[in-house]
């Protein structure tokens, strides 16, 4: 039976169930094959922090969104058009998301009294009329499943394990993607049991068949490809991205990559992804604590490696002390801080741009650290060659602020060559530096270059260049411990001159008409949100300029004035206005600050709608 | 980076040696020694300066990591690589750099209360993890850098400072920690002991993984003649035991020596009332730390009576960086990765111009 086939220009879609009914494998999949199919994309999985919470519940939810189109997208979309609910527990997480008119797949088995008085239902929202604005698909998939499953050899439990493989099937067919992909991923997944294998395969085409034949979907939805610029592809999260942009960084400067850490949501993948790579020399060290993780990754970058260490809010509190220390030392070393909710334990899973300031003043002392933000999911990837490069040339700490959307979050990506990646080479100091009284030479640790006033990075092992360095104020040039007053104001304010003076590139501001009297301001993974919001805005045809960080110290040194062109400075933050304090306070601009921490990106309408009350009040 | 040389130091044999012979001298920096006159660390700083040269390495691979306290300032005084680092984390760096660089020797200076105190977790995961790091403990039994407050192996009841009323808390025994921490390597010697303290340090150097050395140091200005009765002339024969492998165990003074008790327990009696023959035998390359352990509590914390000095554990264990160096090198044997391809990854599509 062929059906009639619908154009649409994007959707959303939401997969929504218990956490162990294998929503972000589902959501994962169907990624893939819409990037392969060629429509843009973006991602949001969204989990809980418990492992696995007790089953149907509403903490238990666990939740996959994407967002794919014909054209290039932003973000991933601010309210779904598309809920697939695996239970009453996932309905009733969601549904105040779904606008009127969304389809709902809900999987009728698990509306059991006993479940929908789980999560406080009283009635069935299968029939009390409560869901009457939306288009319900009440399909049973566990028991369509187990059906589909009657010749294998296999238990109702292990059966019923299936059912989102056959919920995948079904949306294959009715958003058309392709599956020979999806086969052959389960074929990877599942190889060493062949029964479970055939068990999924069999769920997933049994699912692709019940939408073909199902009188419950009357149409089949096709979204073209979306136009994009030419190029080879792939899709990347953002952990992955900055896993890879590190592995570059250490090839680009032909010096290996070390990688001291200690597990913390939602940084870890990034060592697990690093702890992969070891044939590209890559080393990864698990160590006690997160101050260890730091300090390993500081005496090897003292031995010559890139010191890397990844954590999040909590982790960066505790490594602030070797922060200090690697200010002192002036040497490189890449503190990755995959953001969080916070304050505390805070919201794990949820995204928070609340560490700015931290990386910014969170230290003892005047101990300046550069901080670079990457601003999608792929960008991950420049965004930490970026912070390797600021790392090896000015031999200091580098922030480079991530965050829990951007980690989990996936886009396509363009794969660039690696002869288009910056050159990092790194020159080591060799020889003696300065000239004894008696003529005889000596090496100085701290003789800067007065170009970038970084100091030589000397490691162990070089012959004539045995030196001591340490926390201690040291005197300029000789590195001699020193208490003198007037060398302890010098050295506080060179080092603050070498972090002001890091070369970065000019801030660009989009203002198509030219006309607009109010300026965006943004930083790290608001750029999709915002970028969406200013395209709603300009569509209406008001005039709206926009411009992202991505270095926020030193920040650009046209920023300031870029600032003054504009009547009006909106800076949107997942915080309580960490930037727009930095702002107020370097460039006495009163900038308006808009904030939500609510563990979720900004939605654009939202924020569309704020930027049409500024304008309107200009 | 260099090719390996036998040294006879096994633990050294990656690190380059030297050509031009080397004394003392070579080792002494041109920094202003700034230790209290008297202080037990000027003893213990002239001594490895005059053990570096046996190793006969190379000095610009020989590194000394220390974390905040008197004794951390050695580096300083050291005419090698040096970092002074922070309080109680100069383990965790140092394995950074141990494990990345196997052409150096890296040694870590500390105190009792930079290793037992704030640093604790470092010391105690280093030494199970076996990195190769030479790890000397400096214990005077006091914070001198603060000016005199108790510190983890201060005696129960210490008065000072922050202990107007007397400490309540009970001491660390440093060699005790160690053997629970799984160290291959525990040895402890005294800082006026210049003979004792070379031969430990030598064992130590020639120990491959982490080697914990604890030097009792006397500090004349908070803590003057904490371990006097070890080292007064009178005394320190009948208190000290001194612990050499394949040797009974008993008192320098021969009178009194170890015996395994019917309970299992290691005991002390005269060695003619129990015989010599029934003594213990003094055995470091034990596989089992239990006797090592057994003979770090016999000591007296407050009289310092029965106080062993020498190696207690010098066992082997394969070590960290060597491992890990080895997976490295597994890893790379197929050749070294593609970057083009690790980035492209699997799954890719092409958009046509
Ligand atoms: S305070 Fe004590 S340990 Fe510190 S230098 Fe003076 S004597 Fe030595």
């Amino acid at each position: 039976m062929t059906k009639e086939v619908v154009q649409l220009d994007q959707v959303i879609i939401r997969f929504a169930g218990d956490s162990g009914d294998g929503m972000q494998l589902t959501g994962d999949q169907f990624t893939s094959r819409t990037a392969e199919f060629g429509n843009d994309l973006s991602t949001l999985p969204d989990f809980p922090a418990e492992i696995r919470a007790p089953a149907g519940t509403l903490p238990g939810v666990s939740a996959f969104q994407l967002h794919f189109a014909d054209h290039e997208i932003m973000t991933p979309g601010d309210s779904p058009n598309v809920l697939v609910a695996m239970n009453p527990a996932a309905l009733k997480a969601n549904i105040k998301d779904l606008p009127r008119g969304a389809d709902l797949i809900l999987n009728t088995d698990e509306f059991t009294s006993r479940n929908l008085a789980k999560v406080g239902y009283d009635t069935n929202p299968l029939d009390d009329g409560s869901l009457d604005s939306f288009r319900v698909h009440p399909i049973a998939l566990t028991s369509l499943t187990v059906e589909a499953l009657k010749d294998f050899d296999l238990g109702k439990k292990e059966a019923e394990r299936a059912k989102n493989m056959f919920a995948l099937g079904m949306l294959s067919w009715l958003y058309h993607r392709p599956t020979e992909a999806t086969i052959e991923f389960l074929g990877n997944k599942f190889g060493r049991t062949p029964e479970i294998l055939a068990a999924n395969i069999a769920a997933f085409e049994a699912g692709w068949s019940y939408g073909e034949t199902t009188e419950e979907f009357s149409v089949q939805y096709e979204i073209r490809p979306a136009r994009m610029k030419p190029g080879r592809y792939r899709n990347i999260s953002g952990n992955v991205a900055l896993s890879y942009g590190l592995i570059a960084a250490s090839e680009r400067a032909g010096i290996p990559l070390y990688l001291g850490s200690y597990p913390i949501t939602p940084a870890s993948e990034i060592l697990h992804e690093l702890s992969k790579h070891k044939n590209f020399g890559v080393m990864t060290f698990q160590a006690e604590d997160e101050i260890a993780g730091i300090g390993a990754a500081l005496g090897a970058s003292y031995g010559g490696m890139i010191g890397v260490t990844t954590t999040s809010g909590p982790g960066v509190a505790l490594k602030s002390e070797t922060i200090g220390l690697a200010v002192a030392l002036e040497l490189p070393l890449v503190i990755v801080d995959v953001q969080r909710g916070g304050p505390s334990t805070g919201l794990p899973t949820k995204t928070e741009q609340a560490d700015l300031l931290q990386a910014m003043f969170g230290r003892n002392g005047e101990a300046p650290v550069p901080i670079v933000a990457p601003c999608s999911p792929a960008d991950c990837f420049n965004a930490a060659i970026e912070a390797v490069r600021i790392a090896t040339t000015y031999r200091t700490p580098v922030f480079l602020l991530s965050d829990g959307y951007l980690a989990n979050g996936s886009e396509p990506w363009q794969i660039p060559s690696i002869e288009s990646l910056p050159d990092l080479t790194v020159q080591f100091a060799s020889e003696p530096n300065h000239t004894n009284d008696d003529g005889s030479m000596d090496f100085w640790p701290f003789i800067r270059d007065p170009e970038t006033l970084a100091r030589p990075w000397a490691v162990p092992g070089t012959p004539g260049l045995e030196h001591r360095i340490g926390g201690i104020e040291k005197a300029d040039g000789s590195g001699n411990i020193s208490y003198d007053a007037a060398n302890h104001d010098k050295m506080v304010r060179l080092r603050q001159a070498k972090i002001d003076g890091i070369d970065v590139p000019d801030v660009v501001v989009d203002d198509p008409s030219g006309d607009a009297r109010v300026l965006l301001l943004g930083w790290g993974s608001t750029f999709g949100p915002i970028g969406a919001a200013v395209r709603r805005v300009r569509s209406e045809g008001l005039p709206v300029a926009e411009a992202h960080l991505r270095h926020l110290n030193p920040f650009p040194k046209n920023l300031g004035e870029v600032l003054k062109g504009y009547d009006k400075v909106v800076i949107p933050e997942m915080n309580l206005g960490q930037l727009a304090l930095l702002i107020r306070g370097k460039y006495l601009v009163d900038a308006i600050p808009y904030n939500q921490v609510r563990g979720l990106p900004f939605k654009a309408e939202e924020l569309a709608g704020v930027i049409k009350d500024v304008i309107a009040s200009v | 980076m260099s090719e390996a040389v036998d040294l006879g130091f096994p633990s050294l044999r990656l690190v380059p040696k030297t050509e031009a012979p080397q004394t003392a001298k070579d080792f002494k920096t041109d920094q202003e020694v700034r230790w209290c006159p008297g202080c037990g660390d000027y003893a213990i700083l002239a001594g490895v300066q005059s053990f570096m040269p046996e190793l006969g390495l190379k000095k610009e691979n020989i590194v000394w990591i220390s974390g905040i306290g008197c004794s951390s300032r050695f580096p300083y005084y050291m005419n090698t690589y040096g970092m002074h680092s922070i309080h109680g984390r100069a383990p965790a760096i140092a394995s950074g750099l141990a494990m990345t660089r196997p052409d150096l020797s890296v040694w870590v200076v500390t105190g009792d209360g930079d290793a037992l105190s704030i640093g604790g977790n470092h010391l105690m995961h280093a030494l199970r993890r076996n990195v190769n790091l030479k790890i000397l403990l400096f214990n005077n039994r006091i914070y001198g850098l603060t000016k005199g407050q108790y510190s983890p192996t201060s005696e129960f009841g210490k008065v000072t400072k922050s202990t107007p009323l007397g400490s309540l808390d009970y001491p660390f025994n440093p060699v005790s920690f160690a053997l629970g921490a799984e160290a291959s390597f525990v040895a402890r010697t005294i800082d006026s002991d210049r003979k004792h303290l070379t031969e430990t340090l030598r064992a130590a150097a020639l120990h491959e993984g982490t080697a914990l050395v604890e030097i009792y140091q006397n500090c004349n200005i908070f803590n003057d003649g904490a371990w006097d009765p070890l080292k007064d002339s009178d005394h320190r024969d009948s208190l000290t035991f001194r612990l050499e492998h394949g040797k009974p165990i008993t008192l320098v003074d021969g009178s009194r020596g170890v015996y395994r008790a019917e309970d299992g327990t290691l005991q002390i009696a005269d060695v003619d009332e129990v015989g010599r023959r029934s003594l213990l035998i003094h055995d470091a390359h034990a596989a089992d730390p239990s006797v090592a352990f057994g003979l770090s509590r016999l000591s007296d914390p407050l009289s310092l009576a029965n106080t062993p000095i020498g190696v207690f554990r010098d066992v082997k264990r394969a070590t960290y960086d060597e491992m890990f160096q080895a997976q490295l090198h597994k890893a790379q044997e197929g050749g070294r990765g593609d970057l083009a391809a690790l980035i492209a990854g699997k799954d890719t599509w092409e958009i046509a111009p």
